[in-house]
C-alpha cells in the first residue's frame, strides 16, 4: 500500500508552561503583598 | 490526587487567606488547559510563555486585592483573562505587524540583501580592475573624453568646455572611444560581465 507522505502526521505536543514560569509565578505570589491603609490598598514587590 | 478532592472554590479562599501552597495546585491544576487555549490562539511557544505568566500576574494581584469573587468559576475568570490577553497580543501586532517567516510567503523574497557577496565583490573588482586597462589603451583624446564622462560624471556641455573641443566633437570622441573598447573586447574575448 503506497504511503502518503503529503501530510505531515500529527505529533502530539506537550502543551505545558516551563517549570521556570510556574517557579517565577510562585516566587512572586510569595513576594508580592497588599498593604490596606485607610480604603487604600498598595500592592509591595518584597525581594 | 489528595489535591482533587480541594475544589477549586476551597483553594482560592485558602490562597487569600495566605496559604501560597494553594496556588501551587491552582495552577498545576488547570496550567495544561490554559497554556493550550492560549497557544492554540497564538501558535507560538515563546508567546503563549509569556501571556500565561502574564495572566496568572493577574490573578495573583487580583487575588490578593480580593477583586475576585468566588462563584465557583475560577477556571473560566482565568480563560477569560487569558483570552483578553491573547486579544491585546494581537492589538498590539496588528500596530507593529511582525513576520515570523514561517508560512508560505517568505519577506526575504521581496527583501533581499543589495551587498554583493565575497565572491560577487572580487568579480567586480576583477571587470573594473580590467576594463580601467582597455580604456588606458584608448588614444589620449578618447580616454579624456570618457573618463570625464564616466568616472567624474560630467555633462558633454561641461566636457567641451574643459576640453575646448565642441559639443559634437566630444560625443563624437565618446562615441569611437565605445567603438574602440568593443572592438578589443570582442577581439580579446574579454568577458566584463558580474
Amino acid at each position: 500500500m503506497a504511503k502518503l507522505y503529503s501530510e505531515c502526521p500529527q505529533k502530539k505536543e506537550n502543551l505545558n508552561p516551563k517549570e521556570e514560569t510556574i517557579d517565577f509565578l510562585l516566587n512572586y505570589s510569595k513576594a508580592l503583598s497588599v498593604i490596606h491603609c485607610n480604603n487604600l490598598k498598595f500592592e509591595a514587590l518584597q525581594n | 490526587m489528595r489535591h482533587e478532592l480541594i475544589t477549586d472554590a476551597v483553594l482560592v479562599r485558602n490562597y487569600i487567606d495566605g496559604d501560597e501552597s494553594a496556588l501551587s495546585i491552582l495552577i498545576h491544576r488547570h496550567k495544561q488547559k490554559i497554556y493550550s487555549f492560549i497557544y492554540s490562539k497564538v501558535f507560538d511557544r515563546d508567546v503563549t510563555e509569556d501571556i500565561f505568566q502574564d495572566a496568572f500576574i493577574k490573578v495573583i494581584k487580583n487575588l490578593k486585592l480580593g477583586k475576585y469573587n468566588e462563584e465557583g468559576k475560577f477556571l473560566p475568570w482565568v480563560m477569560r483573562i487569558s483570552h483578553n490577553l491573547v486579544i491585546d497580543h494581537f492589538r498590539k501586532n496588528n500596530r507593529m505587524p511582525k513576520f515570523d517567516n514561517s508560512g508560505e510567503f517568505s519577506i526575504f523574497s521581496v527583501l533581499g540583501d543589495p551587498s554583493l557577496n565575497a565572491e560577487k565583490r572580487i568579480i567586480k573588482d576583477q571587470v573594473e580592475c580590467d576594463l580601467r586597462r582597455l580604456i588606458e589603451e584608448l588614444p589620449e583624446d578618447q580616454k579624456e573624453v570618457l573618463m570625464m564622462r564616466m568616472y567624474k560624471d560630467m555633462s558633454f556641455k561641461e566636457i567641451s568646455e574643459r576640453t575646448g573641443v565642441s559639443i559634437n566633437t566630444a560625443l563624437g570622441r565618446m562615441r569611437y572611444a565605445l567603438i574602440n573598447l568593443r572592438k578589443v573586447i570582442d577581439k580579446n574575448n574579454i568577458i566584463l560581465t558580474n
